[in-house]
């Protein structure tokens, strides 16, 4: 190469260090104001794992086949939770509005439950027994409350961390189909 | 002041034997290579709730439910690639703490080393047109 | 009232920085000299300005003034007094006007010494200081300020500093840890003067070296207090996680080592111009990059500061502002530059070259492993973690690599060695590494990493004194005058690659020999690890300032003497009923014994974790001698005089 063109490259060269901080400061700036700490579920897009827990009512065994071919939410409670108690009664609104959810008594002493739902309300279709957790784990549960949304293909299409309200149900109920 | 100190008291007492009802039991390993593996294993997972702390620091409900879900997958003869298979199908790669070696983070795994590669070519450039320079000197 | 006021002198403050930003550059462009001297005045009146407000946040702090939101959620009357001074820097705005304390501290410094410095070169190294000032404390006054007031509704109690906090480490750590990134401000200072006068020539190289190897010592200090804190506070026994706020913290640290190499290069041998200026703006930039990401809320980390966007993006534009700025105006200005470069293969400049090429691809992959994930984020490919495991296989072949080339460094001559005089003084230390390599580890199987890293750090510590020896001549007559008679950045190098060596051993012994075990215990229960017995004597309770807890007393016992009595605590803070676990330390030379008191499991056994630990001083001491050996070199007695146009 000659001298004049070595010269013109390393001019060039020399604004390289610039343009890849350019470049990363905008990838900083499209990251600000991001939820760091939203995790996506590993199971979007997934069936329903398979699972064989007990119903709290009917003292029977439930699995994945029992609860239909309509979309329906898998809420995640407890009575040890206190947001759980906070989310309550919006659960109760969606209930009377004909929304379908499946109740998971999780990491719960089974005499509270009844106790809890007696008192507050029972906004769910069926509550089913997941004592040790086993079942959270299979579904990626973090804590509770926790809401799983399941379309009529049995796939898991939406997963809420936190309390739902009026604003998280106007995203959800879009994955419910 | 006083009040305050006995709920504090009874707060401690209280908090110390509920968390029993949670905590972690004393491990029994069927060997020494199980133990290792067990360690090894929950600190190169990360609790999926907490601010980036893995299974083993965090004393958070989750991990200690997946620290017990790593026991008890040891003690059954699971494999660590299919504890670790397990983990990721439900939590996601996120997880992991040591990154899987595919795709796009073809980048992470060996770019330190390409980074290196440049930087030693870039010396021997260097030194080479020392040379030339050295030489052309002593010509001229 | 007296919030206001400190609020006030901080708008000053501004004022006096956006003077000293533009005054004395004008009196550059018009060769002005009275104009250019008031940037020494300008600067100490923008520092004491600064300290008057810190004062008074502090005197805040001591009075429970919790009219200020900020001593409202961070401090609270039963705090001790050295705490609720600390807590001054316990929370994001404090620690912030801490950051623009040092940074008026470090200028005014070199406002101070730099009076030999010729009159147009300390006016561009003080705007630029005064440059970044003024960002900082435009950040304070608009989006952190400490001052901001509660009234009507003052709290009759603060929320008390987080019981993590509240120990020795807390109050020096910070400090020190500002006291090095910041201090690397000073360095790029000089870069950009000498950019700005287009005067690239070594001996902005050797103004700027003391003080960079003095924030250097500082830095590693702060680091070495950082992981300190980690291991006896956090209840866990580790000493580093690599975690994103660590990281920022050791990312100037590489760059920064880097850097005082690199100066020492150009000081000597007029070479490496216009990369060392260049990595000066690098190291800097990545202590403003430190700042942005534990402070913008884009990376998680339990060490992080609250996070708000607002700020993220502030910090952003001023990173933008400064490291985009400086990086134009080298494309624009070291173009210009002229080297006559003639050094060989085995001379030492090839050897420091080779030492900048793998501190920078080490700072490179530090920074590339803490912010993938942010990236993969970014481009919506989902969400990865890159943690300890990674960072460990990646850093320490590299970082053994280096350590290998550091300790025949010293050995090579400027410009050209003798290959085989070379060779022959390394034939001895090389073998005499693999006997006691081969000696201490012979027992056991150990993987090829260790052994490597055992070699290493034999080879470094043979070298220092094979060359120590070599310098101190022949005869053992008059070794004491001649070993006097080295100048003192000699030893300070000394010294520092010592240190490398100790640290190395350390993290080598603690990551391969240390046992921990988790064990149920009940009144006169014992178990054994590594050759001490442990019996546990039960658990009282315990009242302290501000805390209840239990604290469990455990007598450790060696071939059937008592050489310990450790007691762990579990506490519980009153304020913030938040519990925490503060575990007993033994600390020993060449071993630590530590326990942590876990859950009472019932009525009289609880959980008890015990852990020895072999050689984890080490891992510091070395860290302390690294500061000392860089501390050292600033005092070497050539900067002392008095030097203006020497070339």
């Amino acid at each position: 190469m000659s001298e004049v063109k070595k010269n013109k490259v390393k001019k060039v060269a020399l604004f390289l260090p610039f343009l890849v901080f350019a470049l990363l400061a905008g990838v900083f700036f499209s990251q600000l104001g991001k939820d760091t700490q939203y995790m996506p579920s590993a199971l979007v897009g997934k069936p329903l794992p398979d699972f064989s827990l007990v119903n709290l009512e009917t003292n029977k065994l439930v699995n994945k086949s029992d609860l239909g071919n309509e979309g329906y939410l898998i809420n995640f409670w407890g009575t040890w939770c206190p947001a759980c108690s906070f989310e309550h009664d919006y659960l109760m609104t969606l209930a009377s509005q004909g929304v379908n959810i499946i109740g998971i008594d999780y990491k719960d002493d089974t005499a509270e439950a009844i106790k809890w739902l007696a008192e507050k309300g029972d906004p769910y279709s069926a509550v089913l027994l997941d004592e040790l957790g086993n079942f959270g784990v299979d579904m990626g549960v973090t804590g509770a409350p926790e809401t799983f949304v399941v379309n009529s293909q049995g796939e898991i299409t939406y997963r809420h961390q936190g309390i739902v309200n009026a604003d998280v149900w106007l995203t959800m109920k879009g994955y419910l189909e | 002041m006083s009040v305050i100190r006995f709920i504090s008291i009874a707060l401690l007492a209280f908090i110390s034997v509920s968390l029993s009802a949670e905590t972690e039991k004393v491990l029994n390993f069927r060997s020494d290579v199980d133990q290792i593996r067990y360690n090894d294993l929950i600190s190169e997972l990360r609790c999926p709730k907490c601010q980036n702390q893995n299974l083993a620091d965090s004393n958070a409900q989750i991990a200690i439910d997946l620290r017990t879900h790593v026991y008890d997958m040891i003690n059954e003869g699971t494999s660590d690639t299919e504890i670790l298979a397990y983990m990721v199908a439900r939590y996601g790669e996120f997880v992991l703490y040591r990154p899987q070696k595919n795709g796009a983070n073809f980048i992470l795994w060996y770019g330190p080393f390409i980074l290196l590669g440049i930087g030693l070519l870039g010396f021997i450039l260097v030194i080479r047109s020392n040379a030339k320079r050295r030489n052309k000197r002593a010509q001229g | 009232m007296l919030p206001e006021i400190g609020h006030f002198a901080l708008i000053l403050s501004l004022f006096f920085a956006v003077a000293l930003s533009f005054v004395p550059i004008l009196g550059y462009v018009k060769k002005h000299k009275v104009l250019m001297a008031y940037s020494v005045p300008l600067t100490h009146v923008t520092s004491l300005l600064v300290l008057f407000s810190f004062f008074i946040l502090a005197y805040s702090f001591a009075i429970d003034d919790f009219s200020i939101l900020y001593v409202s959620q961070n401090s609270n009357s039963l705090l001790p007094v050295a705490f609720k001074l600390s807590a001054v820097w316990g929370g994001h705005e404090g620690s912030l006007l801490l950051w623009v304390l040092i940074l008026c501290g470090w200028a005014s410094a070199v406002a101070y010494k730099g009076k030999s410095l010729p009159e147009d070169i300390r006016a561009l190294v003080l705007a630029t200081l005064g440059m970044v000032t003024t960002g900082f404390l435009a950040f304070l006054l608009f989006t952190s300020s400490p001052f901001i007031r509660l009234l009507p509704d003052m709290p009759k109690e603060g929320a008390d500093l987080n019981p993590l906090l509240q120990d020795v480490g807390l109050i020096i750590h910070p400090p020190m840890l500002y006291m090095g990134y910041v201090g690397f401000s000073v360095a790029f200072a000089f870069a950009i003067a000498a950019l700005i006068s287009g005067n690239l020539n070594s001996s902005w190289a050797r103004w700027a070296r003391p003080w960079t190897s003095v924030s250097w010592a500082f830095l590693t200090l702060g680091i070495g207090l950082g992981s300190w804190w980690a291991y006896y506070e956090l209840g866990w026994g580790g000493w580093w996680f690599w975690d994103p706020v660590e990281n920022a913290s050791f990312m100037p640290w590489l760059a920064g080592t880097a850097l005082i190499h690199s100066l020492a290069v150009t000081e000597k041998r007029g070479v490496f111009k216009s990369w060392t200026v260049l990595l000066a703006i690098f190291t800097f930039s990545l202590s403003l990059l430190g700042t942005f990401l534990v402070r913008s809320g884009v990376l998680t980390s339990v060490h992080a500061f609250a996070a708000d966007p607002t700020r993220g993006v502030f910090i952003l534009v001023l990173l933008f502002l400064f490291v985009g700025g400086s990086l134009l105006l080298y494309a624009m200005r070291a173009a210009d530059v002229k080297s006559d470069v003639s050094f060989g293969l085995t001379g030492r400049e090839a050897g420091l070259l080779i030492n900048n090429i793998v501190l920078v691809t080490l700072s490179l992959t530090v920074l590339l492993g803490t912010l993938f994930p942010l990236l993969f984020d970014a481009l919506d490919m989902g969400k990865i973690s890159v943690g300890a495991p990674y960072f460990n296989t990646m850093f320490s072949p590299i970082a053994l690599f280096l350590m290998l080339v550091m300790a025949v460094g010293p050995l090579l001559r400027w410009n050209r060695t003798k290959l085989d005089t070379l060779l022959k003084q390394l034939i001895f230390p090389l073998v005499l590494s693999v006997i006691l390599t081969g000696v201490t580890l012979i027992w056991q199987t150990f993987e090829w990493i260790t052994m490597v890293s055992l070699f290493v750090a034999y080879w470094v510590m043979l070298l220092v004194l094979i060359d120590w020896f070599a310098k101190l001549g022949n005869s053992s007559a008059g070794w004491l005058q001649k070993a006097r008679r080295l100048p003192r950045n000699y030893y300070g190098m000394l010294i520092a690659h010592l240190g490398m060596a100790v640290s190395l051993i350390g993290i080598l012994f603690v990551s391969v020999q240390s046992q921990e075990e988790m064990v149920r215990m009940a009144q006169n229960d014992s178990v054994t690890l590594s050759g001490y017995e442990f019996v546990f004597n039960g658990v009282s309770q315990v009242k302290g300032p501000n805390y209840v807890a239990n604290r469990a007393n455990i007598s450790v016992f060696q071939n059937g003497r008592q050489v310990a009595s450790m007691e762990p605590e579990k506490r519980v803070y009153q304020a913030r009923t938040q519990m925490m676990t503060e575990a007993s330390i033994d600390a020993g030379l060449f071993r630590d014994l530590y326990i942590s008191l876990g859950e009472q499991l019932d009525e009289t056994t609880w959980g008890v974790r015990v852990h020895v630990k072999p050689f984890v001083r080490w891992i510091w001491l070395g860290g302390i001698l690294m500061a000392l050996g860089g501390l050292l070199s600033a005092l070497d007695k050539r900067y002392r005089k008095v030097s203006g146009a020497r070339i």
